[in-house]
């Protein structure tokens, strides 16, 4: 059977906010996600994520939206393909903007993810949008402090080495809490690592 | 076995870098993507169902109302949510967003001289049923000037973002309207190649108009489809 074209993609554009982000932006519209990932009574680690947007110029990009999925501590997925469920009220879904913080950094308070399959480090799967970027660009975030599970991951692997260091989000010792902060470079010397997933 | 998802037709896609569209020049990640190999990650994706809609969500023409009705064509944008080997996807999650009639978008860092209306936003969302269909009845959106070169004019465009059954099947898009003279001068829909084209613009339909009452526009969307791997 001849398959039908896949949809092509555009670009977000620069105008996302009032639809995907309404909340963060003070819209008035109800937001089905943002940066805040923990209600209630999850088990595991808090977590803060921040970061930048760069372009090859090395400016901020201050109108990129940021999505964050990822797996529970146990490193279960809220999603009927993970045969063995997650834990109830943690979805693993978040969007941040970089259009309202004074510094334009995307920042979600979330959970530590744990190992997804025993093979992989635990890692959260971001995907990139903005203005200028036709389709959107997927790409991951590991833990400093993971440096032996991060050592074995298959997909850190596939990565030449001298540019892992882009995928892995360090901690900040000198925060109180657990603060991991990664920018995303979309072009330069530290061009984050995309995936063709 | 275990599902995965059959890879990306790069050959309907636009590229990351087209220079036509200037802000692609330092935005579009320069070096190869990394092929990735399909796991849990990649399979699953955020699920959202009717539980999470307001009531007025897929209408436009309603969800914003502050006393009078938004001005502008209502028309009705209908179609369905398919993967490439035709399956109908229910109970997926559709987002849009657009600019009013005047071809003026509620964001703040829209600066086009062109009226606000203070009874549309021109957010909406709603979730496939179990044939993949979704409805939305809003206002046609109009063109817009921006910036990209000696004026240039978006033709009219609906945004769509949809997340389709997993990470990998994302897919945000834009919408046009058959017939429109600004489709040829676009960067952004030029971007896209030329026999694709034609996959991002909507049909009108008599049978989705509703009569005295708004114009019906068709437009279906094909995420990529599932296959089988062993797993090893």
């Amino acid at each position: 059977m001849s398959k039908l074209r896949q949809t092509p993609s555009q670009t977000v554009g620069p105008f996302f906010a009032y639809a995907l982000t309404p909340e963060q932006y003070g819209y008035d519209f109800a937001s089905i996600a943002d940066g805040a990932l923990v209600e209630g009574d999850v088990p595991g680690q808090r977590i803060r994520i921040e970061g930048r947007v760069l372009d090859g110029n090395g400016d901020v990009v201050p109108d990129a939206m940021i999505e964050i999925w990822q797996a529970d501590e146990q490193g279960r997925y809220a999603h009927p393909a993970d045969p063995r469920g997650s834990n109830v009220g943690f979805k693993g879904f978040g969007r941040m903007g970089t259009g309202t913080d004074p510094e334009q950094r995307f920042i979600f308070d979330t959970i530590k993810p744990g190992s997804v399959d025993g093979a992989q480090a635990p890692h959260i799967n971001v995907i990139v949008f903005m203005r200028g970027l036709l389709l959107h660009a997927y790409t991951r975030m590991y833990f400093s402090d993971e440096a032996a599970a991060n050592a074995r991951d298959p997909v850190l692997a596939s990565v030449p080495a001298e540019r892992r260091h882009t995928l892995i989000a360090l901690k900040d010792e000198a925060s109180a809490g657990a603060v991991y902060r990664l920018d995303i470079h979309m072009q330069g010397p530290n061009e984050t690592v995309f995936f063709d997933v | 076995m275990s599902e995965s998802y059959a890879p990306r037709d790069w050959s309907s896609q636009p590229p990351y870098l087209h220079p036509d569209y200037k802000s692609t020049v330092l935005r579009a990640p320069t070096k190869p993507l990394i092929p990735i190999r399909q796991s849990l990650s990649e399979i699953t994706g955020p699920v959202y169902g009717q539980d999470r809609l307001g009531a007025l969500d897929a209408d436009l023409t309603r969800n914003a109302v502050k006393g009078a009705e938004p001005i502008g064509e209502r028309i009705i944008v209908t179609g369905r949510v398919l993967d490439e080997n035709g399956r109908p996807q229910p109970n997926m999650l559709i987002e849009i967003w657009q600019a009013n009639a005047a071809g003026r978008y509620v964001h703040v860092v829209d600066q086009h001289a062109a009226p606000l209306d203070p009874n549309f936003l021109g957010g909406g969302r709603c979730v496939t049923d179990g044939e993949g269909r979704y409805t939305f009845t809003t206002i046609k959106p109009g063109a817009y000037p921006w910036g990209n070169h000696d004026n240039a004019w978006r033709p009219a465009h609906i945004h769509f973002s949809l997340f389709g059954p997993s990470l990998s099947t994302r897919l945000v898009t834009q919408m046009y309207f058959p017939g429109d003279p600004l489709l040829a001068f676009d960067p952004i829909y030029m971007g896209t190649p030329a026999d694709c084209r034609e996959l991002l613009i909507s049909r009108f339909m008599l049978e989705h108009t509703q009569p005295l009452f708004a114009l019906g526009y068709e437009f279906d969307f094909v995420l990529r489809g599932r296959h089988q791997t062993p797993v090893e």
